[in-house]
Protein backbone atom coordinates (compact mmCIF):
# COMPACT_ATOMS: atom_id res chain seq x y z
CA UNK A 1 0.00 0.00 0.00
CA UNK A 2 2.69 2.24 1.18
CA UNK A 3 4.81 1.94 -1.74
CA UNK A 4 1.87 2.56 -4.43
CA UNK A 5 2.20 6.17 -6.46
CA UNK A 6 -0.24 9.13 -5.25
CA UNK A 7 -2.10 8.38 -8.89
CA UNK A 8 -2.34 4.96 -7.93
CA UNK A 9 -3.79 5.16 -4.23
CA UNK A 10 -5.82 8.19 -5.52
CA UNK A 11 -7.59 5.61 -8.07
CA UNK A 12 -7.91 2.83 -5.20
CA UNK A 13 -9.90 5.22 -3.55
CA UNK A 14 -12.18 6.27 -6.33
CA UNK A 15 -13.03 2.83 -7.43
CA UNK A 16 -13.31 2.01 -3.78
CA UNK A 17 -11.02 -0.50 -3.27
CA UNK A 18 -9.88 1.26 -0.22
CA UNK A 19 -12.07 3.83 2.04
CA UNK A 20 -10.31 7.15 2.73
CA UNK A 21 -10.87 5.95 6.30
CA UNK A 22 -9.17 2.97 6.27
CA UNK A 23 -6.19 4.32 4.00
CA UNK A 24 -6.35 7.08 6.94
CA UNK A 25 -5.99 4.94 9.31
CA UNK A 26 -3.48 3.16 7.89
CA UNK A 27 -0.75 5.62 7.64
CA UNK A 28 -2.20 6.93 11.47
CA UNK A 29 -0.90 3.55 12.48
CA UNK A 30 2.40 3.48 10.34
CA UNK A 31 2.99 7.15 11.81
CA UNK A 32 2.15 5.84 15.32
CA UNK A 33 4.50 2.96 14.80
CA UNK A 34 7.74 5.53 13.63
CA UNK A 35 6.99 7.72 16.36
CA UNK A 36 10.94 7.28 17.02
CA UNK A 37 11.82 9.34 13.97
CA UNK A 38 9.84 12.55 15.94
CA UNK A 39 8.29 13.62 12.09
CA UNK A 40 5.38 14.85 13.28
CA UNK A 41 5.02 17.97 15.41
CA UNK A 42 0.92 17.31 16.14
CA UNK A 43 -1.28 14.20 14.78
CA UNK A 44 -4.99 14.50 15.42
CA UNK A 45 -6.59 11.27 14.58
CA UNK A 46 -10.25 12.35 15.36
CA UNK A 47 -10.42 15.60 12.67
CA UNK A 48 -7.98 13.25 10.42
CA UNK A 49 -10.52 10.64 10.29
CA UNK A 50 -13.36 13.25 10.21
CA UNK A 51 -11.90 14.30 7.20
CA UNK A 52 -11.73 10.90 5.68
CA UNK A 53 -15.75 10.20 6.34
CA UNK A 54 -16.40 13.33 4.33
CA UNK A 55 -14.33 12.32 1.45
CA UNK A 56 -15.67 8.54 1.53
CA UNK A 57 -18.89 10.74 1.36
CA UNK A 58 -18.16 12.40 -1.22
CA UNK A 59 -16.33 9.47 -3.69
CA UNK A 60 -20.03 8.14 -2.48
CA UNK A 61 -21.79 10.95 -4.35
CA UNK A 62 -19.46 10.47 -7.29
CA UNK A 63 -18.20 14.12 -6.33
CA UNK A 64 -14.44 13.23 -6.48
CA UNK A 65 -11.45 15.75 -7.24
CA UNK A 66 -7.23 14.91 -7.82
CA UNK A 67 -6.13 13.48 -4.57
CA UNK A 68 -10.16 13.54 -1.88
CA UNK A 69 -9.61 10.52 0.43
CA UNK A 70 -5.44 10.59 0.12
CA UNK A 71 -3.98 11.95 3.83
CA UNK A 72 -1.08 14.48 3.21
CA UNK A 73 1.55 15.28 6.12
CA UNK A 74 1.85 18.90 5.89
CA UNK A 75 5.09 21.26 7.10
CA UNK A 76 3.75 22.70 10.80
CA UNK A 77 4.37 25.97 8.94
CA UNK A 78 1.15 26.07 7.08
CA UNK A 79 -1.68 27.42 8.97
CA UNK A 80 -4.48 24.89 9.71
CA UNK A 81 -7.79 25.99 10.97
CA UNK A 82 -8.34 23.93 14.36
CA UNK A 83 -5.39 22.18 14.56
CA UNK A 84 -1.95 23.22 16.70
CA UNK A 85 0.22 25.55 14.03
CA UNK A 86 3.70 25.82 15.91
CA UNK A 87 6.48 26.77 13.22
CA UNK A 88 9.15 24.55 15.30
CA UNK A 89 8.51 27.02 17.99
CA UNK A 90 7.65 27.96 21.80
CA UNK A 91 6.48 31.63 20.84
CA UNK A 92 3.57 29.57 18.97
CA UNK A 93 3.16 26.38 21.20
CA UNK A 94 -0.29 26.80 21.97
CA UNK A 95 -1.27 28.26 18.71
CA UNK A 96 -4.56 27.24 16.76
CA UNK A 97 -5.19 29.56 13.54
CA UNK A 98 -8.61 30.69 12.59
CA UNK A 99 -7.93 30.19 9.00
CA UNK A 100 -6.16 27.38 6.49
CA UNK A 101 -3.55 28.74 4.74
CA UNK A 102 -4.35 28.54 0.99
CA UNK A 103 -2.41 25.42 0.27
CA UNK A 104 -4.33 23.97 3.07
CA UNK A 105 -7.64 25.11 1.99
CA UNK A 106 -7.33 24.06 -1.64
CA UNK A 107 -6.27 20.89 -0.54
CA UNK A 108 -9.39 20.38 1.72
CA UNK A 109 -11.45 21.92 -1.04
CA UNK A 110 -9.84 18.96 -2.83
CA UNK A 111 -11.25 16.28 -0.90
CA UNK A 112 -7.51 15.52 0.88
CA UNK A 113 -6.78 14.53 4.42
CA UNK A 114 -4.45 16.10 6.95
CA UNK A 115 -2.43 13.40 8.26
CA UNK A 116 -0.65 15.62 10.34
CA UNK A 117 1.47 18.41 11.17
CA UNK A 118 5.38 17.38 10.60
CA UNK A 119 8.33 18.67 12.14
CA UNK A 120 10.50 21.47 11.14
CA UNK A 121 13.42 23.90 11.95
CA UNK A 122 12.04 26.25 13.97
CA UNK A 123 10.49 29.09 11.85
CA UNK A 124 12.32 26.99 9.03
CA UNK A 125 15.83 28.55 9.92
CA UNK A 126 17.91 25.33 9.79
CA UNK A 127 19.07 22.76 7.55
CA UNK A 128 19.63 19.89 9.84
CA UNK A 129 15.59 20.29 11.67
CA UNK A 130 17.78 20.26 15.40
CA UNK A 131 16.76 23.82 15.83
CA UNK A 132 12.90 22.62 16.46
CA UNK A 133 11.63 23.50 19.91
CA UNK A 134 9.92 20.04 19.30
CA UNK A 135 13.23 17.98 18.96
CA UNK A 136 15.37 16.75 16.11
CA UNK A 137 14.52 14.38 13.49
CA UNK A 138 15.50 11.19 12.69
CA UNK A 139 16.84 10.38 8.64
CA UNK A 140 14.98 7.59 8.19
CA UNK A 141 17.79 5.74 6.26
CA UNK A 142 20.53 6.23 9.28
CA UNK A 143 18.74 7.18 12.39
CA UNK A 144 22.18 8.50 13.81
CA UNK A 145 22.03 11.35 11.22
CA UNK A 146 20.07 14.60 10.53
CA UNK A 147 16.94 14.17 7.67
CA UNK A 148 18.00 18.19 6.61
CA UNK A 149 15.87 20.72 7.26
CA UNK A 150 13.96 22.73 7.65
CA UNK A 151 11.43 20.54 5.90
CA UNK A 152 12.59 17.79 7.95
CA UNK A 153 10.13 16.18 9.17
CA UNK A 154 7.86 15.96 5.91
CA UNK A 155 11.27 14.47 4.49
CA UNK A 156 11.14 11.71 7.08
CA UNK A 157 7.83 11.02 6.88
CA UNK A 158 7.53 10.31 3.00
CA UNK A 159 11.03 8.68 2.99
CA UNK A 160 9.72 6.22 5.61
CA UNK A 161 6.61 6.05 3.74
CA UNK A 162 4.53 6.89 6.97
CA UNK A 163 2.80 9.59 4.43
CA UNK A 164 2.05 8.80 0.94
CA UNK A 165 3.04 12.76 -0.05
CA UNK A 166 3.60 16.29 1.85
CA UNK A 167 4.50 19.75 1.70
CA UNK A 168 7.09 21.52 2.69
CA UNK A 169 8.38 25.34 2.10
CA UNK A 170 11.93 26.28 0.47
CA UNK A 171 13.67 29.58 1.45
CA UNK A 172 17.18 28.51 0.92
CA UNK A 173 17.33 24.84 0.21
CA UNK A 174 14.29 23.54 2.72
CA UNK A 175 12.82 21.19 0.62
CA UNK A 176 15.30 20.08 -1.82
CA UNK A 177 18.07 19.54 1.05
CA UNK A 178 16.17 17.11 2.94
CA UNK A 179 14.52 15.42 -0.06
CA UNK A 180 18.59 14.98 -1.13
CA UNK A 181 19.22 13.37 2.90
CA UNK A 182 16.07 11.92 2.59
CA UNK A 183 16.65 10.02 -0.62
CA UNK A 184 12.96 11.72 -1.98
CA UNK A 185 12.08 13.83 -4.41
CA UNK A 186 11.37 17.18 -3.28
CA UNK A 187 10.04 20.34 -5.32
CA UNK A 188 10.57 24.05 -4.74
CA UNK A 189 8.17 25.48 -7.71
CA UNK A 190 9.00 29.22 -9.32
CA UNK A 191 8.92 31.96 -6.87
CA UNK A 192 4.91 33.57 -6.97
CA UNK A 193 3.87 30.01 -8.38
CA UNK A 194 2.62 28.58 -5.01
CA UNK A 195 0.48 30.95 -2.36
CA UNK A 196 2.50 32.28 0.79
CA UNK A 197 -0.72 33.45 1.97
CA UNK A 198 -1.05 31.48 5.52
CA UNK A 199 2.54 30.17 4.99
CA UNK A 200 4.32 30.79 8.33
CA UNK A 201 6.69 34.08 6.83
CA UNK A 202 10.39 33.83 7.17
CA UNK A 203 12.12 35.67 4.28
CA UNK A 204 9.07 36.71 2.41
CA UNK A 205 10.98 37.74 -0.94
CA UNK A 206 12.66 33.56 -0.76
CA UNK A 207 9.93 31.68 0.86
CA UNK A 208 8.27 29.22 -1.92
CA UNK A 209 5.68 25.88 -0.62
CA UNK A 210 6.11 22.96 -3.29
CA UNK A 211 5.79 19.09 -2.81
CA UNK A 212 7.96 16.78 -1.22
CA UNK A 213 7.01 13.20 -2.88
CA UNK A 214 8.26 9.64 -3.52
CA UNK A 215 8.52 10.57 -7.23
CA UNK A 216 8.17 13.65 -10.11
CA UNK A 217 5.04 12.38 -11.07
CA UNK A 218 3.75 12.47 -7.39
CA UNK A 219 4.97 16.07 -7.46
CA UNK A 220 2.91 17.13 -10.16
CA UNK A 221 -0.28 15.56 -8.84
CA UNK A 222 0.37 17.66 -5.55
CA UNK A 223 1.40 20.98 -7.39
CA UNK A 224 -1.70 20.45 -9.52
CA UNK A 225 -3.90 21.18 -6.45
CA UNK A 226 -1.89 24.11 -4.63
CA UNK A 227 -0.31 25.72 -7.07
CA UNK A 228 -2.03 28.64 -8.84
CA UNK A 229 -3.13 32.25 -8.22
CA UNK A 230 -4.19 33.53 -5.14
CA UNK A 231 -5.16 37.37 -4.42
CA UNK A 232 -4.22 36.87 -0.89
CA UNK A 233 -0.63 36.86 -2.13
CA UNK A 234 0.45 39.98 -3.50
CA UNK A 235 3.29 38.02 -4.94
CA UNK A 236 1.03 35.41 -5.93
CA UNK A 237 1.25 35.01 -9.89
CA UNK A 238 -1.30 36.02 -12.16
CA UNK A 239 -1.59 33.82 -15.50
CA UNK A 240 -3.18 30.41 -15.70
CA UNK A 241 -1.60 27.44 -14.18
CA UNK A 242 -0.80 24.53 -16.69
CA UNK A 243 -1.59 20.63 -15.96
CA UNK A 244 1.76 19.91 -14.12
CA UNK A 245 1.28 16.10 -14.81
CA UNK A 246 0.03 16.36 -18.62
CA UNK A 247 3.94 17.03 -20.18
CA UNK A 248 5.79 14.53 -17.84
CA UNK A 249 6.72 11.84 -20.38
CA UNK A 250 7.54 15.22 -22.88
CA UNK A 251 10.48 13.78 -25.11
CA UNK A 252 14.13 15.14 -23.99
CA UNK A 253 16.06 13.95 -26.84
CA UNK A 254 18.35 17.13 -27.32
CA UNK A 255 17.91 18.25 -23.70
CA UNK A 256 20.75 20.66 -22.74
CA UNK A 257 21.88 20.27 -19.74
CA UNK A 258 24.36 23.39 -17.75
CA UNK A 259 26.68 22.19 -15.50
CA UNK A 260 28.08 25.20 -13.32
CA UNK A 261 31.90 24.86 -12.91
CA UNK A 262 30.83 26.42 -9.48
CA UNK A 263 28.53 23.09 -8.18
CA UNK A 264 31.55 20.61 -8.97
CA UNK A 265 34.31 22.55 -6.93
CA UNK A 266 36.10 22.46 -4.12
CA UNK A 267 33.69 21.27 -0.68
CA UNK A 268 32.02 18.81 -2.88
CA UNK A 269 32.34 15.41 -1.56
CA UNK A 270 33.96 12.49 -3.77
CA UNK A 271 31.85 9.97 -3.55
CA UNK A 272 28.53 12.54 -3.98
CA UNK A 273 30.50 13.72 -6.75
CA UNK A 274 30.59 10.39 -8.26
CA UNK A 275 27.19 9.25 -7.91
CA UNK A 276 25.68 12.92 -9.43
CA UNK A 277 28.17 12.39 -12.60
CA UNK A 278 26.76 8.55 -12.97
CA UNK A 279 23.49 9.89 -13.32
CA UNK A 280 24.38 12.75 -15.13
CA UNK A 281 25.09 10.01 -17.41
CA UNK A 282 21.70 8.43 -17.73
CA UNK A 283 20.64 11.52 -18.91
CA UNK A 284 23.01 10.96 -22.00
CA UNK A 285 21.76 8.08 -22.12
CA UNK A 286 18.23 9.46 -22.24
CA UNK A 287 19.40 11.70 -25.49
CA UNK A 288 20.80 14.97 -23.27
CA UNK A 289 24.00 16.83 -23.94
CA UNK A 290 26.16 17.85 -21.30
CA UNK A 291 27.50 21.28 -21.23
CA UNK A 292 29.74 23.38 -18.86
CA UNK A 293 28.29 26.61 -17.63
CA UNK A 294 29.76 29.35 -15.32
CA UNK A 295 27.57 31.02 -12.58
CA UNK A 296 30.46 33.13 -11.26
CA UNK A 297 28.53 35.08 -8.75
CA UNK A 298 26.84 31.84 -7.03
CA UNK A 299 29.91 31.03 -4.48
CA UNK A 300 28.91 34.22 -2.72
CA UNK A 301 25.45 33.03 -2.71
CA UNK A 302 25.47 32.37 1.23
CA UNK A 303 26.74 35.13 2.41
CA UNK A 304 24.27 37.33 0.34
CA UNK A 305 21.51 34.90 1.42
CA UNK A 306 22.65 35.69 5.06
CA UNK A 307 22.32 39.31 5.23
CA UNK A 308 19.20 38.72 3.01
CA UNK A 309 17.06 35.81 4.89
CA UNK A 310 17.86 37.55 8.28
CA UNK A 311 17.14 40.66 7.82
CA UNK A 312 13.28 39.66 6.07
CA UNK A 313 13.20 37.93 9.41
CA UNK A 314 13.78 40.35 11.62
CA UNK A 315 11.05 42.08 10.24
CA UNK A 316 8.84 39.18 9.82
CA UNK A 317 9.54 37.82 13.26
CA UNK A 318 8.65 41.23 15.06
CA UNK A 319 4.82 40.45 15.25
CA UNK A 320 5.55 37.95 17.81
CA UNK A 321 4.89 40.20 20.74
CA UNK A 322 2.99 37.55 23.14
CA UNK A 323 -0.39 40.29 22.73
CA UNK A 324 -2.40 38.98 20.04
CA UNK A 325 -1.30 35.18 19.42
CA UNK A 326 1.06 32.64 21.37
CA UNK A 327 3.21 32.11 24.07
CA UNK A 328 3.87 35.28 26.73
CA UNK A 329 6.03 35.47 29.54
CA UNK A 330 4.34 34.69 32.62
CA UNK A 331 6.50 37.37 34.60
CA UNK A 332 7.36 40.96 33.34
CA UNK A 333 7.08 44.47 34.47
CA UNK A 334 6.04 47.29 31.83
CA UNK A 335 4.98 46.61 27.78
CA UNK A 336 8.92 46.48 26.63
CA UNK A 337 9.92 44.00 29.60
CA UNK A 338 7.06 41.95 28.46
CA UNK A 339 7.81 41.83 24.30
CA UNK A 340 11.59 40.92 25.40
CA UNK A 341 11.12 38.27 27.93
CA UNK A 342 8.16 37.28 25.88
CA UNK A 343 10.67 36.90 22.80
CA UNK A 344 13.21 35.82 24.52
CA UNK A 345 11.64 32.51 26.08
CA UNK A 346 9.68 31.99 22.81
CA UNK A 347 12.38 32.07 20.16
CA UNK A 348 15.46 29.21 20.07
CA UNK A 349 18.93 30.41 19.57
CA UNK A 350 19.42 30.32 16.12
CA UNK A 351 16.37 32.12 15.74
CA UNK A 352 17.43 34.79 17.92
CA UNK A 353 21.14 34.84 16.37
CA UNK A 354 19.39 35.51 12.81
CA UNK A 355 16.90 38.01 14.44
CA UNK A 356 20.08 40.28 15.91
CA UNK A 357 21.80 39.69 12.50
CA UNK A 358 18.88 41.15 10.69
CA UNK A 359 18.07 43.89 13.30
CA UNK A 360 21.90 44.99 12.68
CA UNK A 361 22.09 44.66 8.51
CA UNK A 362 18.83 47.07 8.25
CA UNK A 363 20.05 49.35 11.32
CA UNK A 364 20.90 52.83 10.68
CA UNK A 365 24.73 53.19 8.91
CA UNK A 366 24.95 49.37 8.38
CA UNK A 367 22.14 49.34 5.69
CA UNK A 368 24.15 50.30 2.49
CA UNK A 369 27.26 47.90 3.42
CA UNK A 370 25.20 44.98 4.11
CA UNK A 371 21.26 45.03 2.79
CA UNK A 372 21.59 47.28 0.15
CA UNK A 373 24.50 45.51 -1.38
CA UNK A 374 22.82 42.10 -0.68
CA UNK A 375 20.15 43.30 -2.92
CA UNK A 376 23.04 43.92 -5.69
CA UNK A 377 25.06 40.67 -5.53
CA UNK A 378 21.41 38.96 -5.47
CA UNK A 379 20.87 41.02 -8.83
CA UNK A 380 24.39 39.52 -10.64
CA UNK A 381 23.84 36.34 -9.20
CA UNK A 382 20.05 36.06 -11.40
CA UNK A 383 21.67 37.16 -14.16
CA UNK A 384 24.35 34.83 -14.39
CA UNK A 385 21.75 32.13 -14.18
CA UNK A 386 20.03 34.29 -17.04
CA UNK A 387 22.99 34.01 -18.74
CA UNK A 388 23.55 30.75 -18.41
CA UNK A 389 20.29 29.60 -19.70
CA UNK A 390 21.11 31.03 -22.86
CA UNK A 391 23.09 28.18 -23.50
CA UNK A 392 21.29 25.54 -21.79
CA UNK A 393 17.28 24.36 -21.08
CA UNK A 394 18.67 23.24 -17.75
CA UNK A 395 20.74 23.62 -15.09
CA UNK A 396 21.97 20.57 -12.80
CA UNK A 397 24.06 19.42 -10.22
CA UNK A 398 24.38 18.26 -6.24
CA UNK A 399 21.76 19.39 -4.09
CA UNK A 400 24.54 19.14 -1.33
CA UNK A 401 27.65 18.92 -0.94
CA UNK A 402 28.01 16.04 1.69
CA UNK A 403 25.13 13.26 2.37
CA UNK A 404 23.28 13.54 5.32
CA UNK A 405 25.47 14.41 8.85
CA UNK A 406 25.53 13.16 12.22
CA UNK A 407 22.94 14.53 14.43
CA UNK A 408 25.22 17.45 16.79
CA UNK A 409 28.30 17.41 14.03
CA UNK A 410 27.50 20.91 13.26
CA UNK A 411 24.58 22.10 15.30
CA UNK A 412 27.45 24.58 17.31
CA UNK A 413 28.86 26.21 14.00
CA UNK A 414 26.50 27.89 12.52
CA UNK A 415 28.41 28.69 9.38
CA UNK A 416 29.30 25.21 8.58
CA UNK A 417 25.74 24.70 8.64
CA UNK A 418 24.55 27.27 6.50
CA UNK A 419 26.93 26.03 3.71
CA UNK A 420 25.00 23.01 3.88
CA UNK A 421 23.01 25.19 1.04
CA UNK A 422 25.33 26.74 -1.22
CA UNK A 423 24.11 24.84 -4.21
CA UNK A 424 20.58 25.12 -3.27
CA UNK A 425 20.12 29.01 -2.39
CA UNK A 426 20.88 30.83 -5.65
CA UNK A 427 18.06 29.62 -7.16
CA UNK A 428 15.87 31.07 -4.39
CA UNK A 429 17.52 34.75 -4.98
CA UNK A 430 16.58 34.16 -8.57
CA UNK A 431 12.98 32.82 -7.95
CA UNK A 432 13.63 29.69 -10.31
CA UNK A 433 12.08 26.16 -9.86
CA UNK A 434 14.34 23.30 -8.43
CA UNK A 435 13.85 19.92 -7.56
CA UNK A 436 16.02 17.45 -5.97
CA UNK A 437 15.65 13.64 -7.09
CA UNK A 438 17.19 10.72 -5.88
CA UNK A 439 20.57 9.64 -7.53
CA UNK A 440 21.69 7.11 -5.91
CA UNK A 441 23.98 6.31 -3.06
CA UNK A 442 27.34 6.99 -1.75
CA UNK A 443 29.87 5.05 -0.10
CA UNK A 444 28.37 4.71 2.78
CA UNK A 445 24.73 3.60 1.47
CA UNK A 446 23.60 7.35 2.17
CA UNK A 447 21.01 8.79 -0.43
CA UNK A 448 22.69 11.13 -3.05
CA UNK A 449 20.52 14.08 -4.41
CA UNK A 450 20.73 15.15 -7.82
CA UNK A 451 19.69 18.90 -8.31
CA UNK A 452 17.61 20.25 -11.72
CA UNK A 453 17.19 23.60 -12.07
CA UNK A 454 14.30 25.54 -15.07
CA UNK A 455 13.93 28.53 -15.77
CA UNK A 456 11.78 30.63 -14.36
CA UNK A 457 7.40 29.22 -14.42
CA UNK A 458 9.07 26.60 -16.48
CA UNK A 459 8.45 24.48 -13.19
CA UNK A 460 6.10 21.68 -15.98
CA UNK A 461 9.48 21.21 -17.91
CA UNK A 462 11.60 20.88 -14.56
CA UNK A 463 9.27 17.94 -13.20
CA UNK A 464 8.98 16.29 -17.03
CA UNK A 465 13.05 16.25 -16.99
CA UNK A 466 13.12 14.55 -13.50
CA UNK A 467 10.29 12.50 -14.25
CA UNK A 468 12.36 11.04 -17.63
CA UNK A 469 14.60 9.72 -15.21
CA UNK A 470 12.24 8.30 -12.81
CA UNK A 471 11.48 5.87 -15.52
CA UNK A 472 14.44 4.83 -16.71
CA UNK A 473 15.86 4.25 -13.01
CA UNK A 474 14.63 2.89 -9.98
CA UNK A 475 16.87 4.95 -7.13
CA UNK A 476 13.49 6.65 -6.35
CA UNK A 477 11.34 3.65 -5.30
CA UNK A 478 13.73 2.44 -2.45
CA UNK A 479 12.83 2.41 0.47
CA UNK A 480 14.81 2.62 3.53
CA UNK A 481 15.08 -0.75 5.70
CA UNK A 482 12.05 -1.14 8.32
CA UNK A 483 10.32 1.26 5.74
CA UNK A 484 9.50 -1.31 2.99
CA UNK B 1 33.50 43.33 11.78
CA UNK B 2 33.85 42.99 15.29
CA UNK B 3 30.68 43.93 17.30
CA UNK B 4 31.31 45.34 20.83
CA UNK B 5 29.20 44.57 24.28
CA UNK B 6 27.29 47.82 23.92
CA UNK B 7 26.38 47.41 20.09
CA UNK B 8 24.81 43.66 20.89
CA UNK B 9 23.04 45.55 23.61
CA UNK B 10 21.98 47.95 21.25
CA UNK B 11 20.92 45.19 18.80
CA UNK B 12 18.96 43.15 21.26
CA UNK B 13 16.78 46.27 22.54
CA UNK B 14 16.12 47.41 19.14
CA UNK B 15 14.96 43.61 18.56
CA UNK B 16 13.00 43.23 21.28
CA UNK B 17 14.80 40.18 23.35
CA UNK B 18 16.22 40.08 26.45
CA UNK B 19 19.80 38.75 26.66
CA UNK B 20 21.25 38.06 29.65
CA UNK B 21 24.92 39.96 30.60
CA UNK B 22 26.72 36.54 30.65
CA UNK B 23 25.66 35.74 27.52
CA UNK B 24 26.81 38.89 25.79
CA UNK B 25 30.43 37.18 25.19
CA UNK B 26 28.97 34.78 23.18
CA UNK B 27 26.62 37.03 21.52
CA UNK B 28 29.72 39.18 20.88
CA UNK B 29 31.91 36.58 18.72
CA UNK B 30 28.77 34.55 17.45
CA UNK B 31 27.29 37.40 15.39
CA UNK B 32 30.93 39.27 14.48
CA UNK B 33 32.09 35.64 12.75
CA UNK B 34 28.66 36.02 11.05
CA UNK B 35 29.52 39.59 10.02
CA UNK B 36 33.04 38.52 9.08
CA UNK B 37 31.78 35.64 6.80
CA UNK B 38 28.96 37.63 5.07
CA UNK B 39 31.65 40.58 3.90
CA UNK B 40 33.17 38.43 1.45
CA UNK B 41 30.30 40.28 -0.62
CA UNK B 42 32.92 42.84 -0.92
CA UNK B 43 34.87 41.04 -2.96
CA UNK B 44 32.35 41.71 -5.62
CA UNK B 45 32.08 45.36 -7.25
CA UNK B 46 28.60 46.02 -7.16
CA UNK B 47 28.64 50.15 -8.36
CA UNK B 48 26.28 50.89 -10.33
CA UNK B 49 23.74 47.79 -9.55
CA UNK B 50 20.35 47.86 -9.48
CA UNK B 51 19.26 46.35 -6.19
CA UNK B 52 16.79 43.32 -6.56
CA UNK B 53 14.55 43.30 -3.93
CA UNK B 54 12.21 40.32 -5.09
CA UNK B 55 12.49 37.93 -7.92
CA UNK B 56 9.79 39.67 -9.68
CA UNK B 57 11.79 42.60 -9.56
CA UNK B 58 9.94 44.81 -7.34
CA UNK B 59 6.44 45.18 -9.11
CA UNK B 60 4.07 43.82 -6.81
CA UNK B 61 0.08 43.79 -7.77
CA UNK B 62 -2.31 46.07 -6.25
CA UNK B 63 -6.00 45.36 -4.83
CA UNK B 64 -8.68 47.43 -5.38
CA UNK B 65 -9.31 49.47 -2.40
CA UNK B 66 -12.42 47.91 -1.16
CA UNK B 67 -13.73 45.96 1.72
CA UNK B 68 -13.19 42.35 1.14
CA UNK B 69 -12.93 40.85 4.67
CA UNK B 70 -15.98 40.53 7.37
CA UNK B 71 -15.63 41.12 11.06
CA UNK B 72 -13.45 38.10 12.97
CA UNK B 73 -12.35 40.01 16.03
CA UNK B 74 -13.68 36.57 17.88
CA UNK B 75 -12.36 34.02 15.86
CA UNK B 76 -8.95 35.76 16.17
CA UNK B 77 -9.32 36.90 19.67
CA UNK B 78 -9.78 33.50 21.14
CA UNK B 79 -6.47 32.45 20.87
CA UNK B 80 -5.63 35.85 22.25
CA UNK B 81 -2.96 35.37 26.07
CA UNK B 82 -4.85 38.40 27.36
CA UNK B 83 -8.10 39.88 26.39
CA UNK B 84 -11.41 41.98 27.74
CA UNK B 85 -14.34 43.26 26.29
CA UNK B 86 -13.04 42.77 22.93
CA UNK B 87 -9.80 44.31 23.45
CA UNK B 88 -5.98 43.48 23.88
CA UNK B 89 -4.90 43.68 27.19
CA UNK B 90 -0.98 44.36 27.61
CA UNK B 91 0.80 46.22 31.33
CA UNK B 92 -0.30 49.69 31.04
CA UNK B 93 1.32 52.43 29.10
CA UNK B 94 -0.28 55.52 29.68
CA UNK B 95 0.02 56.83 33.75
Amino acid sequence: MHNKPLSKIADDLVTKRVSSVELTQYYLDRVAQHQHLNAFITVDPEFSLAQAREADRRIQQGDVATLTGVPIAHKDIFCTKGMLTTCGSRILSNFVSPYDATVIDRLNQNGAVILGKTNMDEFAMGSSNETSYYGAVKNPWDHATVPGGSSGGSAAAVAARIAPAATGTDTGGSIRQPAAFCGITGFKPSYGQVSRYGMIAFASSLDQGGPITRSAADAALLLNVIAGFDARDSTSVQQPTPDFAAGLDGDIQGLRIGLPAQFFGEGLDNSVERVVRAALGEYEKLGATLIDIDLPNSALCVPCYYVLAPSEASSNLARYDGVRYGHRASDYGDLIDMYMKTRAEGFGGEVRRRIMIGTYALSAGYYDAYYLKAQQLRRLIAQDFEQAFEKCDVIMGPTTPTTAFAIGAKSDDPIAMYLNDIYTISVNLAGLPGISIPAGWDDAGKPVGLQIIGQYFDDAHVLNVAHRLQTATDWHQRAPVGAE
Amino acid sequence: MALDHHTVKNIARLARLQIDESNIDRYVSELSRILDFVEQMNQVDTAGVAPLAHPQGGRLRLREDVVTETDQREAFQKVAPEKEAGLYLVPKVIE
